[in-house]
């Protein structure tokens, strides 16, 4: 399936190339049927396994392509561009990677972990949020078990996104049982050393296709499958920024393709009444740049955090300015890709 | 230290919002650890402000200044001078 390359490694373009190709002949086929019976893309994210690019963030040293954050999140716009749910997915997943290539490294276990991920493209999902805590990330109520080199886990996670269909699942949970609700470490489950009984399902009005149900996970392993960094450390680093960053690149995506749409209405208005500019090219005008503005926000706060990432400044993550940033940018995206898209559905 | 510690503690154990009792901790212990949170930081920004006197300039505005009753001190001897 992979287009051959004129080198053994494909430059970004050619990645970026290969993303559209899989979007217009993959993702975009199956979109609706994923939307409309809220399924699992697999047929989206077998192509994205076979383009190797569920390891596109893992370090070239190890085997991945190992893309930069700026590049990642350019792949999750492309790719929401085609099947918000796919992208989703994609995105989540990189997420969980992106915790492990930042703070697992020093660790035999998660460096041979990352060779299987790029040599089997195993898809990693996440479980953070438990019942009795409500949303809050960064309280746990369960814990994990650590006897001799074993360890024991159970936890009940009202939502799992593509849980059925992950080959592994990053968990957070307290250090031990005697720990506070915020002492917390995320351990890796794997597929296999885990059960997941169904708590809930995922009948939603968006992104139908992740299957964000809930389980009740019991899972045992060895102690080295426990994150060397704690939780909130992770999460101030790695998880809150690359998660906004990711999920916004993508609903950039969404509204980009809305615009497209929209654009390809109005030329086709313009066609019929030439020297004559349809009323809806004002429209179009207004709705292009709103989605301009969106862009520069994510991309701004992605080269924000690319740069910190490469100078090295772990402190600046202690910063209240950046999360603040990180959150407005979230905030503002989730607002204005709905704007998008009713402007976009009032051109067509 | 020029700060009174008893109030540093008191008011992290009002507004904190932490799972530990702050009223056990030493004044070393990692407050974000103990289940501090961003937004509850706030409010014993807001507490330690009211009671001190003070104005915590955006600079201070981060994790460290907060991260224990320690560091708290040590900001707010900065500001009281």
């Amino acid at each position: 399936m992979t287009p051959p390359m004129t080198s053994a490694t494909p430059t970004f373009d050619q990645i970026l190339e290969q993303a559209h190709s899989i979007g217009k002949n993959v993702l975009a086929v199956h979109a609706a049927s994923v939307d409309r019976d809220a399924r699992f893309p697999r047929e989206a994210i077998e192509a994205l396994r076979e383009a190797r690019l569920l390891s596109a963030y893992v370090p070239r040293e190890i085997g991945g392509m190992g893309l930069s954050i700026l590049q990642i999140a350019k792949i999750c716009e492309v790719l929401g561009q085609y099947c918000g749910s796919s992208a989703m997915i994609y995105a989540m997943h990189k997420i969980q990677v992106a915790c492990i290539v930042h703070h697992a490294l020093v660790s035999p276990y998660f460096r041979n972990y990352l060779r299987e991920l790029v040599d089997q493209q195993r898809l990693i999902a996440s479980a953070t949020t438990e019942l009795g805590v409500g949303g809050d990330l960064r309280s746990s109520l369960c814990a994990v078990e650590i006897e001799g080199d074993a360890f024991r886990l159970t936890k009940k996670a009202p939502v799992i996104s593509y849980g059925e269909a992950a080959d592994d699942i990053l968990v957070t949970c307290r250090t031990s049982p005697e720990a506070l609700p915020s002492d917390q470490v995320q351990v890796l489950v794997r597929r296999g050393d885990y059960t997941a009984d169904p708590l809930s399902g995922w009948d939603t009005m968006g992104f139908r296709g992740t299957c964000s149900s809930g389980f009740t996970l019991c899972a045992t392993g060895s102690r080295d499958q426990i994150l060397p960094t704690p939780f909130a450390e992770i999460l101030a680093h790695t998880m809150h920024p690359v998660s906004h960053i990711v999920w916004c690149s993508l609903w950039s995506g969404i509204a980009i393709s809305a615009v497209i749409q929209a654009r390809a209405f109005v030329r086709m208005e313009a066609r019929k009444t030439p020297g004559e500019t349809p009323l809806s090219a004002i429209r179009l005008a207004e709705v292009d740049c709103v989605l301009q503005e969106m862009r520069h926000n994510v991309g701004s706060l992605t080269r924000e955090y690319h740069q910190l990432l490469v100078d090295e400044r772990p402190e600046a993550f202690s910063d209240f300015g950046f999360s603040i940033r990180t959150n407005n940018l979230k905030l503002s995206c989730s607002q204005v890709i709905v704007e998008i898209v009713g402007r976009a559905l009032l051109i067509c | 230290m020029v700060c009174d510690m008893t109030a540093i503690r008191e008011i992290v154990a009002q507004h904190g919002r932490l799972s530990a009792d702050a009223r056990t901790l030493e004044f070393g212990t990692n407050l974000y650890l103990a289940g501090l949170t961003s937004l509850a930081t706030v409010g014993v920004m807001l507490a330690l402000e009211d009671h001190f006197n003070v104005e915590f300039p955006r600079s201070m505005l981060s994790r460290k200044t907060f991260e224990s009753m320690e560091s708290i001190a040590d900001a707010l001897g900065e500001l009281v001078g």
